[in-house]
C-alpha cells in the first residue's frame, strides 16, 4: 500500500498578528519584527504592502500605516479562546503558531458526516469564536501541510473552507512554488538552492528521487521533499512512542499570577528537557496541563517542527496560561492552580544541532534564560528589553528598546547590529554618537553676547551667535564652540506628528559637548556627549 | 616529506582569537588595547568591581565593557534609562548580547543585580541611593563567585560603602571638529587616570581619543601639545543634509 499523509483539518487565521493587535481590522496596519513586516491588514495590503518587505518601504508605500511591534505571546493570548472553542470537536487541536492549528480529521469527520460538512462546521465555530470580525479559513487534505495551503489558497479564492479530496493531495500540491515550503519548515538555503536549480514547484520537487536528496541534501531535504510529495514529514513508523517522561510539579500555594507561574514552568521546562537529552531525544509535540484547585483542566497540545527548546517550551506555558488567566469571565479558571505538567506527545531521534564554528550561530547559555525568567517575575514582563537599531535623524530615534519576551535570544539579531540600517537618513547626526540621551529633552536657555536668546528664523537664520548655555539648577556655561542650525523637517505630510526643528552641537568651556534642538522658539538640550 | 616552519607569529594570533573566555587563566576580560597599560594586569578582573566617574563616565564605561561582548560575553545594564545605546553600539558594545533592565527602584535594586551578576560576564549600574556595607559584600562575593564584572557608569563613587576595586576618572577633555558656527564634533581626548585598590594602588595616567576620528579608542598625545581645531582654517561651508 502506498503510503498517504495523514488526514488533517487544519484552521487558518491570515494575518493573525493585525487581529490580536487589537485596533479596528479596517485600519491600515502593520506588524513588524526586526525591521521586517510579518503580518499586514486588509487596508495595508490594498495599499500595496507585502509581508516581508523592510518597515521603511512599506512606510513609503503607505505613510499613515500604523506600525506595531511583533509580540508572540500577545498573538497566543488572543488565539487561546479559538482554540478552545474547538474542544468540543476533538481532544486533539494542535496549534503550530499563533493564529493556525490542527487536528486529524479521521474520527470527527466520521461523526459530523464527512470533511465538508467537518470544514463548514469547524469554520462556523472558530467564526463564532471571534466574534464574526476576522477571516477563517479551513483546509482538509491529506497531511497537515497540505491542509495548510488548501486553507491558504481558500482564503485567495475568499471562500471559508476548502477541501482537498482524498488521495489529490499530490495534483494540489504540484503548482505550489517550492518558497510554500517555509510555511512548516525552516529551510530558506534549501528552497534558495532548489529556486536557482530551476526547480521552482512542489512537483518538480517531488519527482527527484528521495535517496538522490538524501544524499544531496541531507535529512532536511528529504523532510521537504516528503512535504512536497504530500506526504507527513516524518513516516508514521519512525515516530516512536512518547516514553513515561512527565515533568509536573504541584503548586503550594495556588498560584494565580501567570509570571509565577511562568517561573515553575521554566524549571520543569529544564527538567523535560534533560531527561529527554539523556536520552538522546528532543520533543516536537508536547501537552501542557494546568489544573485548578477546583479540578478545572486546561490542556493544550503544542507543535514545533525544529524541536522545542527549554525556554521555547516555557514561553509556551506562559502564553497558554496568559490567555487562560486573563481571559473573559466566563472562560476564566475560579480558583488558583495546584498542579502543572509537560507531557511529551511525540518523541524524535535529537539529531543535535550543528553550531557554528567562527561564531556565527552561538548557543545562548541557559543562565542568561534563567536570568530573564528570574528577573520578569520580579520586575514585570516588559521590564526587561533589548535594543534594536532603527533609521532615524535624532539619536534618540535609532534605537528602539524591544521586550525580550518579543525576541529569541538564542538566534543572531541582525536587527541589534549598527549595520542594520543601510538605507541613507540624509539630516541625521553624524557619528559619534552622544553616551547620555535624554529621554525627556531638557528645557535650557542658549544666550548671544548680548544677553539675548538666540532665534532661529524660519530660513535657519541666528539672531546671534551662541555665547552662553544657561541650564536649570546649574552654573552658566560658557560656549567655546558651536555649530548649527542643522534644521530638520519631520513628518511634514502628517499633521499630527509633523516636526520642524534646528539642531545644534556645543562645546563649552569644561570641553563638555552637548546636542541642542531650538523648536518653536524653544531651546531643549536633547543629548550630552559624556 | 618537509613540512613548512609554522607561521608562529598567525599561530599565536590565532590561538588568542580561539581562547574561550573563561579558560583564561588570569581570569581577565578583555580591554580595548588602548587601556592595556592603563589597568592593572591589562584587563577587567573578574569578581571586581569597577566605577568610572568624570565628564565622560558613560563613554569610558561603555569602551571598558565592550570588547567582552564582542568576545561572546553578555552584558546587562541596570537602569540607566539615559544610556545613549547608539553610543553603546559604536564604542563596541555588542548591542545583540546586552539585556536592558529598567530601574528596579532601591527596593528590588540588589535582588536585581545579584540576579544578573549570576547570568552575564559585565552589568553596568548607576545606583542613585547608597548602598549599605551589607549589600555591597553580598554583590562583591556574588561577583566573585561567579566571575562577573560590575561598574558602575558615571555618579558618585560616594554610593559604595569601600571604594571599588578600581576607579577610572576623566579629567580634561576637547573636542576636534567643531569651530565657531561650522564644523562637527570628530573626536575627543580625554585625560584618564586609574587608580584603586590592591594592584591598583599606584595611579596610572594617559590620554585616549574617545572616539578617535575613526571611531577607534586610542592612545593619544597630551592634550597641549596638539594644536586646537578652532585655530585650524575653518573648512569651507558645505550643506549639512
Amino acid at each position: 500500500m502506498t503510503e498517504v499523509g495523514t488526514r488533517s483539518l487544519v484552521v487558518h487565521c491570515p494575518d493573525w498578528p493585525v487581529f490580536a493587535s487589537g485596533p479596528a481590522p479596517s485600519a491600515a496596519l502593520i506588524v513588524v519584527r526586526a525591521n521586517r513586516v510579518v503580518a499586514a491588514s486588509m487596508a495595508a495590503r490594498a495599499a500595496g504592502i507585502d509581508v516581508g518587505s523592510k518597515r521603511r518601504a512599506a512606510q513609503r508605500r503607505c505613510p499613515s500605516v500604523e506600525v506595531i511591534e511583533s509580540d508572540p505571546g500577545r498573538d497566543a493570548r488572543a488565539f487561546e479562546p479559538v482554540a478552545s472553542s474547538l474542544d468540543a470537536v476533538t481532544p486533539g487541536v494542535e496549534v503550530s503558531v499563533p493564529g493556525t492549528l490542527a487536528f486529524a480529521t479521521r474520527g470527527p469527520s466520521r461523526y459530523f458526516g464527512g470533511d465538508d460538512q467537518l470544514a463548514e462546521r469547524v469554520a462556523w465555530m472558530v467564526s463564532g469564536a471571534l466574534g464574526d470580525r476576522w477571516p477563517v479559513r479551513v483546509g482538509v487534505a491529506d497531511g497537515a501541510f497540505a491542509a495548510l495551503l488548501a486553507a491558504q489558497r481558500a482564503h485567495r479564492r475568499g471562500v471559508p473552507t476548502l477541501v482537498v479530496p482524498s488521495g489529490a493531495t499530490p495534483a494540489f500540491l504540484a503548482p505550489s512554488p517550492v518558497g510554500s515550503l517555509l510555511e512548516v519548515v525552516e529551510v530558506p538555503d534549501l528552497v534558495d538552492v532548489w529556486g536557482r536549480l530551476g526547480l521552482h514547484t512542489l512537483e518538480l520537487v517531488a519527482g527527484l528521487p528521495r535517496g538522490d536528496v538524501l544524499a544531496r541534501f541531507g535529512p532536511e531535504g528529504v523532510a521537504a521533499h516528503r512535504l512536497a510529495s504530500g506526504l507527513d514529514l516524518r513516516p508514521l513508523a519512525a515516530r516512536q512512542p512518547a516514553p513515561d517522561l512527565v515533568a509536573q510539579c504541584d503548586l503550594d500555594p495556588p498560584v494565580d499570577r501567570v509570571d509565577r507561574v511562568a517561573f515553575v514552568a521554566k524549571a520543569l521546562a529544564d527538567e523535560l528537557h534533560a531527561r529527554l537529552a539523556a536520552d538522546g531525544l528532543a520533543c516536537i509535540q508536547v501537552l501542557v496541563e494546568a489544573r485548578t484547585e477546583h479540578g478545572e483542566v486546561l490542556a493544550r497540545r503544542w507543535r514545533h517542527e525544529g524541536a522545542l527548546t527549554a525556554g521555547a517550551l516555557a514561553d509556551r506555558v506562559r502564553w497558554q496560561l496568559d490567555g487562560w488567566l486573563t481571559g473573559s469571565r466566563s472562560s476564566r479558571p475560579t480558583a488558583g492552580l495546584e498542579h502543572l505538567a509537560l507531557i511529551p506527545v511525540e518523541v524524535v531521534a535529537a539529531r543535535g544541532r550543528q553550531l557554528g564554528f567562527w561564531g556565527g550561530e552561538t548557543l545562548i547559555d541557559e543562565r542568561i534564560w534563567r536570568a530573564v525568567a528570574r528577573l520578569q517575575s520580579l520586575l514585570g514582563v516588559d521590564a526587561i528589553t533589548v535594543a534594536e537599531v532603527r533609521g532615524g535623524r535624532g539619536p534618540a530615534d535609532r534605537v528602539a528598546r524591544v521586550p525580550v519576551a518579543a525576541v529569541d535570544l538564542a538566534e543572531a539579531r541582525p536587527a541589534a547590529r549598527l549595520d542594520a540600517v543601510d538605507e541613507p537618513w540624509p539630516g541625521h547626526v553624524p557619528a559619534p554618537a552622544p553616551a547620555t540621551v535624554l529621554a525627556e529633552p531638557e528645557a535650557v536657555q542658549v544666550l548671544d553676547g548680548a544677553g539675548a536668546v538666540v532665534v532661529v528664523s524660519g530660513r535657519a537664520e541666528l539672531s546671534g551667535a551662541p555665547a552662553r548655555l544657561r541650564r536649570q539648577g546649574r552654573a552658566p556655561a560658557t560656549v567655546a564652540a558651536w555649530a548649527g542650525p542643522w534644521p530638520v523637517d519631520e513628518r511634514w505630510w502628517d499633521p499630527a506628528h509633523h516636526r520642524r526643528r534646528a539642531r545644534f552641537q556645543v562645546v563649552d568651556a569644561q570641553g563638555v559637548a552637548h546636542l541642542l534642538s531650538v523648536e518653536g522658539g524653544q531651546w531643549w538640550l536633547e543629548a550630552t556627549y559624556d | 616529506m618537509a613540512v613548512p616552519a609554522p607561521d608562529l607569529a598567525a599561530l599565536r594570533q590565532l590561538g588568542e582569537r580561539v581562547r574561550p573566555l573563561s579558560a583564561a587563566s588570569e581570569r581577565l576580560l578583555p580591554v580595548p588595547p588602548a587601556f592595556v597599560d592603563l589597568v592593572p594586569l591589562g584587563g577587567l578582573v573578574r569578581g571586581s568591581t569597577v566605577a568610572t566617574t568624570g565628564g565622560a563616565a558613560t563613554s569610558l564605561a561603555l569602551a571598558l565593557a565592550g570588547p567582552a561582548t564582542t568576545a561572546g560575553a553578555w552584558c546587562a545594564v541596570v537602569g540607566l534609562a539615559h544610556l545613549g545605546l547608539l553610543a553603546a553600539a559604536e564604542l563596541g558594545v555588542s548591542l545583540e548580547r546586552t539585556l536592558l533592565v529598567a530601574d528596579p527602584g532601591p527596593q528590588e535594586w540588589a535582588a536585581t543585580v545579584a540576579a544578573l551578576l549570576d547570568a552575564v560576564e559585565v552589568v553596568l549600574v548607576q545606583p542613585s541611593h547608597t548602598l549599605t556595607p551589607t549589600t555591597q559584600r553580598r554583590l562583591v562575593a556574588r561577583a566573585r563567585d561567579r566571575g562577573s564584572v560590575l561598574v558602575q557608569a558615571g555618579g558618585h563613587v560616594r554610593v559604595w560603602a569601600t571604594q571599588p576595586d578600581l576607579v577610572v576618572t576623566s579629567g580634561a577633555s576637547q573636542w576636534e571638529g567643531l569651530g565657531a558656527g561650522h564644523g562637527r564634533l570628530r573626536a575627543r581626548r580625554v585625560e584618564v587616570s586609574v587608580a584603586g585598590r590592591r594592584a591598583a594602588t599606584r595611579t596610572r595616567h594617559g590620554v585616549l581619543w574617545l572616539p578617535g576620528s575613526d571611531g577607534h579608542i586610542t592612545r593619544a598625545e597630551p592634550l597641549a601639545a596638539a594644536p586646537r581645531a578652532a585655530d585650524v582654517a575653518p573648512a569651507p561651508l558645505r550643506d549639512a543634509g
